[in-house]
This record gives C-alpha cells, structure tokens and sequence, in this order.
C-alpha cells in the first residue's frame, strides 16, 4: 500500500461530503472536555478553526508570531471572497464554482476536495454576516458582489479593499470570545519550532516565547498547522515579513508529505521593485484589471526614454501604444488569468519593453477609463489603492498611469493532506495557504480566503472528531515524555549552533541572494539547466550561511534576527525542493511554466498523460536526496482541456 | 517624482534592553538613503549595518508592510507614525524628510504599553478590551441566510468606516491622557451599526469601557488628538455614540 489514502468517499461527487460526515464519528461533549488541540496560526484558517473547535467544548491552544492573533497575513487581502451563492441570478451554482476552481488550477487539485470547498462555500458568508461582517451592500439593502479573473459569473463577495482585514476580525472576534470564556488559551509571540510525535502520533510542539526566548513544551491530542504560505522564499513578495514555511518544514521533516511545492503563484499587478534598497513588495488588486489597460510603448527608442526619464508616458500617442495583453487575447484581452498576464509582462520587458529604470515594468492606464466613466466613478471604486500607490511611488494615477510587475504572491503547494485535511502523520492536520489541497496549479482569485475559513468553520470540526473519537482514553499528554525532552534538546541545540556561527554577514544578506536565485531560475519561466543549477547554487549559499551568519542580541530576550534566521535556514531547504519539484515536472501548468513544454506561440503546454498527478515528497534525512511519490488524479466529473484565453 | 538620495541622516533613537532596564537615546549615522525608500526600509540598512558593526540592532514592531496589519508602531519626530497623514509607520516613505536632518524615534509611550524592547511595546491590553466584549455572541453554523436581514447601505458603509481600524494604538500614543476611546469607539460604533450586532450594544460599550479603564488607560477629555494621527481617519464621532450607548446600559441597569 501506498503511504497515501486520500481517503475519498465513495459515492457521486455531489454526496460525498454528506455521505461522509453521515459516517465518521463524533466525539460526546464530555469527551469534548478533555482532549486537547493545538491550533498553530491565527489567520483566517487557524482563527476560525480554534474559535469553532473551542465552541464545540475542545480545549484549545493558539499560537502566532506576532503581538496579536489580529496581524495574521490574512489582514492583507484585498478583494474578495468566493461563494456559490447565485445572489445575482446569473446562473452561479455549487458546481459552477467547483468547476471554474479546477480548470482554474489547470486540472492538477482534487475533484472531491473542490466540489466540497464550493458546496461550503455560501454557510461562510452567512457565518460571516452573523459576526457582524461589513460587506459591500447596494442600495436595497442585500450584498452585493463583484466579478474576478477567469470566470463568467459575480461571486465574490467583499468589504472595500479590505476583505480579508474584515474576514478576519470576524473570526478573531469569534476567537476572543472564546478566550473571554477560557475555552482557548492564546499564545501571541510565539513560535511553533518543532513537532512533537509520541508513538508515531502528533502529540505536541515545541516553541519558543519569543519576548523571554524560553523553549517551551505544549502538549495535545491533535495539532492543527494554519501557518500560511511559503512565497517568501523568494525574498520579496507580497507577504508578511514574517510569513514563513519553518511550521510546516518542521512536519516535513517529522514525516509530513509536501505536495508539490513548485506550484507558487505569480501576481500580475505589483508595485515594481525600486533599486536594492527594497524589503517587501506591495499587491495592487486584481480588481484594478477590470478598468485599466495594460501597455508597453510599441517602439523600443521609447521604451528607452521611459528608462532614463526622459519621457512622459502621456506624451505617447495611442497608435505607439502596445497593449499587448488586448492583442494576444482577444477574447478575456486584461482580464486574463494571473499566470498568463504575469508571463506576457516578463515577455515584453525581457524583449526590451519595460517601462522604469530597471526596464521591469509595464503600465497599467486609467486615462481610458476616467475619460469614459469619470473620475468620481473610478475613484469610488479604487480610491484607497490609488491613495496607496501615491504614498509609495508619489505618482498620482489619476494622472499618470500605474507601473506594475509581477511578484510572488501565494503558494498553492504544501503539505499534504487527505480528504480529512489530516497529514500522513496521524492527529496532524493542516489547513488554509498551508496545505496544498483545492487550488491545483493555481488559485482563483478570492478563493484563498473562501478555502481558509471553509476549512476552519466547516472542514475540520467535523472531520477531526474522527480522528479523536478514538483518543478518548488517552489521558492528558505528559510533556515530561522523553519525546518532549528530545525534541526541546534538537530546537535548543540548533538555535545555538545558529547563534554560535559569529560570522560576518547578516540573516538579510543571504536570504536576498536566495531570492535572486530563485526569482531568476524557479520564478515564471524555467528549464531543467536553469533549474539544476539554482540547486546547486542554493546548497552554495546554505553551506555559507552556515559558516558566516552573524546573529547578535541575547538567546534569552527579544531577537528579531534569530527569528529571521531560522526562518531562513528552512527557506534555504523549502527553495530547493521546490527546484526540485519544479524540475520533476516537465509540462507547463498554472503558475508552473516550463520553457521545454510550450506551443510554438510560446503558450503553456500541460502534458495530461505524463503528470496528472499530486507530487508528493517524503523527506528522508539531512542530505539524502527526498523521495518522490505520487497521488495520480482522477477526474469522473470534468474533461481535461487545454486552457485558452485568445 | 524621480528618487533622490540622501546623503546622510542622524537617527536618534530610544535603546531599551528589556522591560526591566532604564532606556536612552543613542544617534548613528547613516547615508545614501533613496527617497523612494520606506522608513522601515531605511530602518533594515540602519540595522544591517549596525550588525556588521558589532551592535545590536533596534527593535522594532512590525510584519505586513502595506499599512494593515496595525504591527508597525513608530513614534517619529513627536507624532504617531511620523510626519504624514493617514499612514502607518511602514508607508511613511523617505521623501518626507531632508537631507541632514536628525530624526528621533520613540516607542509608543503609554501606562498600558510597556516597553519590550527599543522600540517594541506591549499592547495586549488592546485585545484584553476586545476579549471584554468586542464581538457577536454567535457560534459556529446554525445562523440565518446572509441575505435574511437587509441592512441599509449608508449603515454598512457607516460600520466599514469603523471597522477599518487596525488596532495600532496610535491613537493612544497620541492622547496626553492615554485613552483609548477611539479604538474603542470604533469597535463598539462597528457593531451597534448592524442589527447582528445591536442586541449586545448596550453592554458591549458597557464592558469594554470598564475594562479599558482598569487595564490603565485615561479617560477622554475630547483633545481630538487621537483622530489627527489615526492612520485609518476614524472619526471622533464614534465616541459620541460610544457616550450614548454606555449611558443606555448605565440607565437600565
Ligand atoms: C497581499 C495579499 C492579498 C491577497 N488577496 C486575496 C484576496 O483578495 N482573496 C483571496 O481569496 N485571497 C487573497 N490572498 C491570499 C490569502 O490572503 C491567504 O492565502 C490567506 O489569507 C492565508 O490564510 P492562512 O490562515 O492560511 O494564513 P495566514 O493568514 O498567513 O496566517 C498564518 C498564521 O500562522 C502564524 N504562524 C506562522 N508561522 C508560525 C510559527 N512557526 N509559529 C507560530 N505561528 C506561526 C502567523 O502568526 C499567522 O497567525 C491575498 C494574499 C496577499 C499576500
Ligand atoms: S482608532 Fe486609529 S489610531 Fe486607534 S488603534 Fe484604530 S487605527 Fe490605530
Ligand atoms: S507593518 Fe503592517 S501596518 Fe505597518
């Protein structure tokens, strides 16, 4: 038998889900009372989990990095959230929604696992509406929606430009609720370091305070990891400065499956990177698409004055204007999916096009839609992301237009899981931008938040009952258990060979010279010789860092540095097995484009009988090369076609 | 609009081991700053720099860098966030500064913030108001269609308004009597704007006043501090509504 049952009901795709929580246990509410969950990550997956599991009568812990569980990464989003709700009666439905997800992920996620995030999809808004969740509404009174990229339907719901803040302080609310009445004990500015495992199970972690620097044990029942994506592998992305892959590396490392870890999203319209000074780059929102033209100048003499400053882009006519995403696809022309508009960019600034200093990037022009609509009407709809662009670029995009690039946004990849949201190693569940389950090779728009809070309220109350169900007589977990003790020992020791390093660079140092590597070699285009050398310049950096890191401060006090370093070494190992990964998979699909599997216009080409599968990576030590295995993915209910947007 | 650098700036900054340690001020140097940088931006070269000199580098709060998560907490040149309006510290870009200058740099300073490190505060006490009543008393599932209760588009609007508050404490930093009525205003006008969240209005205010009054914060004297240096505008309005529904729970008590 393969290590990996999936798990998937039996049954037409439209009954599974009932068919299933008909079938797995419950656990009574005086057992509730005494198993334990610890719940990493306070984001809308993790928020909403440990404020859901908590009302059931669980015991729950919580844990992020940052002061408060309010600052998840989720705060950021911007502009919406998915559901099947057909509010606008344009003939939305469950399956539409399921079916948009999977072709959208380029047929490479699970049928069963989508068909459940759509068919959960409207008890989030109603949920969320119930906590006194501002939504967008008109005038009668009843929500209103708006349309997205890559679908034909309005159903994304949203809260100005600060959807995922809203969502996310309804289920923070939910969650001090329940820290008001003792059900969850938070730990803010912590860090989970390790996984502990008792007899093959999850039965803890091991994680450091980060204000005194104590290690810490916790124990439980069940671990539930919300810790978010990995994207800042990348050095600069559109995350937090703190996101980071070390959680879910750590379960990797204690026999978690990764699944496919090369399947990162790139996002079109990103505020460009500025000289070398820069530590983050800022998201402007997909929904800007709907009325801005994106160009580049159609003589290269042009573009080269844009480069030195010696040109005005309003001083170039419209018939020297090439807007190319318009010219290469017709039909969807700006609303092309997100994949597609980053690579057209990358295309036209690689051919010499680019617009700023560094000749990367491109314009995205609200001249044509002001002179149609008029200022007030774009202004109603874009006012606080034309405020943001102004404070960062001082460039006032009512006048001028935006300049845009793309930039590493989201990771589809991640730890793998079943049906049940549980990882291979038995009480480790994984939920949200952590696990890899609904978004195959890329996401949707609005469908992170939708598959986070899907996941929190409605996924795992239900199907980690079954799990514990069994648990009942397991008395309190003792973390005075040698595993405990092991496990502390490996965190500590590895925290001083990092501190005791004394070298000479800073943490920021190499992690920027790792983002190069992979921006150049595993970002929106890549070939196996690019990628066989990204690793072997990886493990060139890692080895450095290794020897020249320098971390000052104290062990035992704040240490902002010694966070980012053992952030960093883990990116550092998630890089290259994302190389590798990258590397395995010869066909283009989604956010993962290689340049050996393309059609001679250069568009992405799947190969359907080669990799219709979930690569899945069993980690097998320190230096031995990881072992792949695969979950082949079979689709009853969809056919396979090639994407076209032209 | 094309960037310039500054050749050099003093920073002069409050150094703070611990809690339990007497801080001071400390200026370095630093040059070629890009006036398209951000301020934290600027901070990280400051740091990286210190660090390959052999000293420790400043402490500071802070994660999303795009003015959203209320992580970033910077008391610049005597205001909350520094010399712009409605931004966060992590927007505030180098432009608004000259070449030259000295700028100090401070923790948020208040009863109910103490100093972790530098320039890194506590503000549990923020969500220990919250935990106090900042919320819908709903569980989990069994809750009405989205769509049952109409609620008038100029209320939503109304409770957007408030609910764009990202619980910096800025306006707290900025009160001489370090209240924090307008963070819990802003909470309090958010959900009693919504009929899901006037059953509880009442109490709601009643609550979380007690609790921001024992937790050490001031009282309002109506300076109007608060609403000057909030990055997000909440509006001083709130606290009016705010007076009324805690006099509504005083009365039926
Ligand atoms: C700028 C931006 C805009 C976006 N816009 C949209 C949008 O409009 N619509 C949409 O659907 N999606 C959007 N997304 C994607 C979506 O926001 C995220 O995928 C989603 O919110 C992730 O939620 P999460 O709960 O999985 O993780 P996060 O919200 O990232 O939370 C991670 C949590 O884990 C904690 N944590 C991490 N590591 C540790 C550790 N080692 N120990 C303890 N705690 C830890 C953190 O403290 C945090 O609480 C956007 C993303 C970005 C970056
Ligand atoms: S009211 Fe304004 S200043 Fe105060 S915490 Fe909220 S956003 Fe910050
Ligand atoms: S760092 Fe998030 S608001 Fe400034």
């Amino acid at each position: 038998m393969s290590i990996l049952n999936s798990k998937i009901p039996e049954g037409p795709l439209a009954e599974k889900w009932n068919r299933h929580k008909s079938a797995i246990k419950v656990v009574s509410p005086a057992n509730k009372r005494k198993l334990e969950i610890i719940v990493v990550g306070t984001g809308l997956g993790g928020a909403s989990a440990a404020a859901s599991l908590a009302e059931l009568g669980y015991k729950v812990k919580t844990f992020c990095y940052q002061d408060s569980p309010r600052r998840a990464h989720s705060i950021a989003a911007q502009g919406g959230i998915n559901a099947a709700k057909n509010y606008q009666n344009d003939n939305d439905s469950v399956f539409r929604l399921f079916y948009d997800t999977i072709k959208g992920g380029d047929y490479r996620a699970r049928e069963a696992n989508v068909y459940r995030l759509a068919e959960v999809s409207p008890n989030i808004i109603d949920q969320c509406v119930a906590q006194g969740v501002p939504f967008g509404r008109e005038y009668g009174g009843l929500l209103d929606n708006r349309s997205f990229g890559g679908v034909l339907v309005s159903r994304t719901f949203y809260a100005r430009g600060q959807t995922g803040q809203q969502l996310l302080i309804g289920a923070y609310q939910a969650l001090n609720r329940q820290i008001a009445k003792g059900n969850v004990e938070m730990y803010s500015r912590h860090e989970m370091l390790d996984l502990v495992k008792i007899d093959g199970k999850a039965r803890g972690i091991i994680a450091r305070d980060l204000v005194s620097g104590e290690i810490k044990r916790f124990g439980a029942h069940a671990v539930v990891v919300a810790t978010g994506g990995y994207g800042n592998v990348f050095f600069l992305s559109t995350n937090a400065m703190g996101s980071n892959g070390s959680a879910a590396w750590q379960c990797y490392k204690k026999g978690a499956l990764m699944a496919n870890p090369c399947f990162v999203q790139i996002h079109p319209t990103c505020i460009p990177v500025h000289g070398d000074q820069q530590s983050k780059l800022t998201l402007m929102s997909e929904s800007l698409r709907n009325d801005g033209r994106v160009w580049v100048p159609k003589k290269k003499e042009d573009a080269e004055k844009l480069q030195r400053g010696e040109m005005h882009p309003n001083d170039i006519p419209d018939e020297d204007r090439d807007f190319y995403l318009e010219r290469r696809y017709p039909s969807y022309g700006n609303l092309v999916p997100r994949d597609v508009a980053s690579r057209a960019a990358k295309e036209r600034c690689d051919a010499g096009y680019g617009v700023n200093g560094e000749g990367k990037a491109v314009f995205l022009d609200f001249k044509y839609s002001i002179e149609r609509l008029g200022k007030d009407v774009i202004a109603a709809r874009y006012g606080n992301l034309f405020q943001m662009y102004e404070k960062i670029t001082d460039v006032d995009p009512y006048k001028a237009p935006m300049m845009i690039y793309p930039a590493i946004h989201y990771t589809m990849g991640g730890t793998w899981v079943d049906y049940n949201l549980m990882t291979t190693v038995p009480g480790l569940y994984s939920i949200g931008e952590a696990n890899f389950s609904d978004h195959g090779a890329n996401r949707l728009g609005a469908s992170a938040l939708m598959q986070g809070l899907a996941d929190g309220y409605f996924i795992l109350p239900y199907t980690i009952g079954d799990y514990l169900a069994d648990e009942i007589m397991t008395p309190k977990i003792d973390v005075k258990a040698p595993e405990f003790a092991e496990t502390e020992k490996a965190v500590t020791d590895r925290i001083e060979k990092l501190y005791n390093i004394k070298g000479s660079k800073p943490v920021d140092y190499f992690h920027k010279r790792l983002g190069q590597v992979m921006w150049d070699h595993v970002g929106m285009a890549r070939n196996a010789e690019g990628l066989k050398e990204a690793i072997k310049m990886i493990q060139e950096i890692r080895e450095e860092f290794w020897k020249d890191v320098r971390i000052p401060g104290e062990l035992d006090n704040l240490n902002p540095e010694l966070e980012k370093a053992g952030r960093v070494a883990d990116f550092f190992d998630i890089g290259e097995l994302l190389a590798r990964d990258a590397l395995d998979r010869n066909e283009s699909c989604g956010g993962h484009f290689r340049e050996e599997s393309a059609t001679d216009e250069g568009e992405a080409k799947r190969n359907d009988e080669k990799f219709t599968y979930v690569s899945c990576w069993e980690y097998k030590g320190e230096g031995v090369e990881p072992v792949l295995h695969k979950e082949d993915l079979v689709f009853e209910n969809v056919k396979l076609t090639q994407r076209s947007y032209k | 609009m094309a960037d310039k650098i500054l050749k050099e700036l003093k920073i002069k900054v409050w150094r703070q081991k611990n809690a339990k340690s007497k801080g001071k001020f400390e200026t370095y140097v630093i040059n070629d700053i890009s006036t398209g940088s951000s301020f934290l931006e600027m901070m990280d070269i400051l740091n990286n720099d210190l660090i390959e000199k052999g000293i420790d580098p400043i402490a500071f709060d802070h994660d999303c860098r795009e003015g959203i998560c209320g992580t970033c907490s910077l008391h610049i040149n005597g205001r909350p966030h520094g010399p712009d309006t409605e931004v966060t510290t992590c927007q505030l870009h180098m432009r608004k500064f000259k070449d030259g200058e000295t700028i100090i740099v401070e923790p948020w300073r208040a009863r109910a913030f103490p100093v972790i490190k530098d320039l890194v505060v506590d503000r549990t006490a923020l969500d220990k108001i919250l935990q106090a009543g900042g919320f819908v008393s709903v569980n989990t599932g069994g809750v009405p269609d989205a769509n049952a209760i109409p609620v008038a588009r100029d209320d939503a609007e109304e409770a957007m308004d408030a609910a764009a508050c990202i619980g910096c404490g800025a306006c707290v930093a900025a009160c001489k009597n370090s209240s924090a009525m307008l963070f819990v205003s802003a909470k309090v006008s958010h959900l009693a704007k919504l009929p899901q969240g006037q059953v509880e209005a009442a109490a709601r205010a009643m609550n979380m006043v007690s609790k921001m009054d024992e937790l050490g914060f001031g009282g309002c004297t109506n300076t109007g501090a608060c609403e000057v240096e909030c990055p997000k505008s909440i509006s001083i309005t709130n606290i009016a509504r705010l007076n009324r529904e805690y006099l509504k729970a005083r009365i039926s008590r």
